[in-house]
């Protein structure tokens, strides 16, 4: 194996997208991505189940795409990579069961990989050099945690997630409140548009003086929902959604990159990568960006197809790992569902 | 050479001659752990398919499946996709086609084969569902290329109807714990060899997913 520059094929099933990626060391040569998203919208959230039986359909099609865009066959593969946690226990399962049928079926080595630790690595297939220590703030539907990186490979120590819902899952509700699709991101996005952020003062959840002790860094997301509703509730006929869905974002917003560079601040570490499907919210680039600069905090934001849950960053976490000297996962490990994010690599053989 | 693979029930896979020899077998009865054992299992078959069959005193050579026979349940579904996962991947790996399999035509073939006069009455082979529910598919003795015919699709009944059910088809009921990936195999190269389908490819679920559809937001004021 080409331990320099390995050519490797990710799998990632852990929620509604089926990924494939092809990187070879650090540069992407695939990230083919099949979505489940249309199916759950009438359900208003992701179903564990119909997104499960999608992965399965999508997987074989999926590995072949994304082989002829990369130019490459399975026999020129250097090593299989697949995430094993956290995420949907059932979609995990199918990726897993996938990913070590093809390495025992080409007879080449497989790395498990932590999700989470997966959308950091996504950073290194942008081009530019990625420098550690970094703070890193992960939003999706399926999570939402703050990260303090100091080594991609060995060294990842969560500092706070949310106690509820994830920042996407928050949007998801919002909308359905609002009567807005899912999902709720772009829908909310679009309302608020024309709306005054701060027509009204919505609750940051986990920010009072009393929160700072032992939940500096952990998000709540349940309260804000609340407060949303019982506005919406005793505004009456004439709901003012496009100041509602903006001063609701302007919320969401503020508790993420309030947190996130107050991280920055007291661990003294001036880079902050942003990752997960919610970072495709404009309004939370530009705020994070702009209150960056003036903290002068660099921030990394990978290109959004990176962003959402890929299989290319699965592939470039395990090439770090296999650069790094990493031995190969053994075949025993199942799906976790709640891994942590200090185990990067799951199973590693000794 | 076929690799049969199952995790409709616990985890089963086989390596087996298209005569039906067996040339290695493993399986897990853990109904549960799938996602686990799959891969161990796999390479533990192909690993002591290298030695030949029992007997065989040639020099060890590596096992090269020819086709992947792919048990399409019934069965509960997140172990069940876990098994379709694998075999189609690992026919992927190897360039080789999936032959869908239905589950209960393996339990069917070796409750079959395993009676001397081939004189077993009409059978259901039945299996777990889980939420108080059993799949059950009827089955007519062997037909002429050696396969199980079904009199019946594999279909749920609830626990209780069940007997009646059966009493109605004719057909006695024998329930089955495990999958055996060997007769999976041996029914995936019988029909290669007759030019028959068994199964589509679509993984034999019998239910929707259980999912509601939301309702209005819940109020929150009173
Ligand atoms: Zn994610």
């Amino acid at each position: 194996m080409d331990r320099t520059a390995p050519l490797v094929l990710g799998i990632e099933t852990s929620c509604d997208e089926t990924g494939i990626g092809i990187v070879r060391g650090h540069t992407l040569l695939s990230n083919t991505i099949a979505s489940s998203m249309d199916e759950h919208a009438r359900y208003g959230g992701v179903v564990p189940e119909v997104a499960a039986r999608a992965h399965l359909e999508a997987l074989q099609p999926s590995i072949e795409a994304a082989l002829a865009e990369a130019g490459v066959t399975l026999a020129d593969i250097d090593a299989v990579a697949v995430t094993s946690g956290p995420g949907l226990a059932g979609a995990l399962m199918v990726g897993i069961g996938a990913a070590k049928a093809l390495a025992v079926g080409l007879d080449k080595p497989l790395y498990a990989v932590n999700h989470l630790v997966g959308h950091i690595a996504a950073d290194i297939l942008t081009g530019d050099d990625v420098e550690y220590p970094t703070i890193a703030l992960l939003v999706s539907g399926g999570h939402t945690s703050l990260l303090l990186v100091r080594d991609l490979v060995s060294n990842v120590e969560l500092l706070g997630e949310t106690m509820d819902d994830a920042a996407g899952e928050a949007f998801d509700k919002i909308a359905r409140i609002l009567g807005l699709p899912y999902p709720g991101g772009p829908e909310i996005d679009r309302a608020a548009a024309t709306g005054d952020p701060t027509a009204i003062r919505f609750p940051r959840g986990m920010s009072r003086a009393s929160d700072m002790a032992e939940h500096r860094y952990d998000f709540s997301f349940s309260g804000l929902k609340t407060a949303v509703a019982r506005w919406v509730e005793t505004s009456g006929a004439d709901v003012p959604v496009a100041d509602v869905a903006a001063s609701f974002r302007e919320a969401v917003v503020d508790v993420l990159v309030t947190k996130a560079l107050d991280a920055c601040a007291r661990h003294d570490v001036p880079r902050l990568l942003l990752g997960g499907g919610v970072i495709a919210n404009r309004r939370l680039r530009e705020v994070a960006l702009e209150r960056a600069a003036a903290a002068g905090v660099a921030v990394r934001i990978p290109p959004l197809s990176l962003c959402t849950d890929n299989g290319a960053m699965i592939a470039a976490l395990a090439a770090e790992l296999i650069i790094s000297g990493r031995p190969a996962s053994t075949l025993e490990f199942g799906a976790d569902s709640t891994l942590p994010v200090t185990e990067i690599q799951v199973a590693a053989a000794s | 050479m076929i690799l049969g693979i199952d995790t409709s029930l616990g985890t089963a896979v086989a390596v087996v001659e298209p005569d039906g020899a067996v040339r290695a077998e493993a399986h897990s009865a853990n109904p549960l752990g799938h996602a686990e054992v799959i891969g161990t299992l796999i390479a533990q078959v192909l690993r002591d398919a290298e030695r030949g069959p029992i007997g065989a005193t040639a020099a060890p050579a590596p096992a090269a499946p020819t086709h992947v026979a792919a048990g399409m349940g019934p069965g509960p579904f997140t172990g069940l996709r876990v098994g379709i996962a694998a075999a189609r991947a690992f026919a992927l790996a190897r360039g080789i086609p999936v032959i869908p399999v239905p589950s209960h035509d393996a339990a069917a073939l070796a409750l079959l084969l395993a009676d001397p006069f081939a004189d077993l009455p009409r059978f259901a082979v039945v299996t777990d569902a889980r939420r108080r529910e059993l799949a059950y598919t009827v089955y007519d003795g062997i037909d002429g290329d050696g396969l199980p015919v079904r009199a019946t699709e594999p279909a749920l009944s609830p626990l209780a109807d069940l007997d009646a059910r059966l009493a109605g088809l004719g057909a006695e009921r024998r329930d089955v714990s495990g999958i055996p990936a060997a007769m999976l195999a041996l029914a995936a190269a019988r029909a290669v060899a007759a030019g028959r389908t068994l199964a589509d490819g679509e993984p034999l679920y019998l239910r929707a997913p259980d999912v509601t559809l939301p309702g209005a937001p819940k109020r929150v004021t009173g």
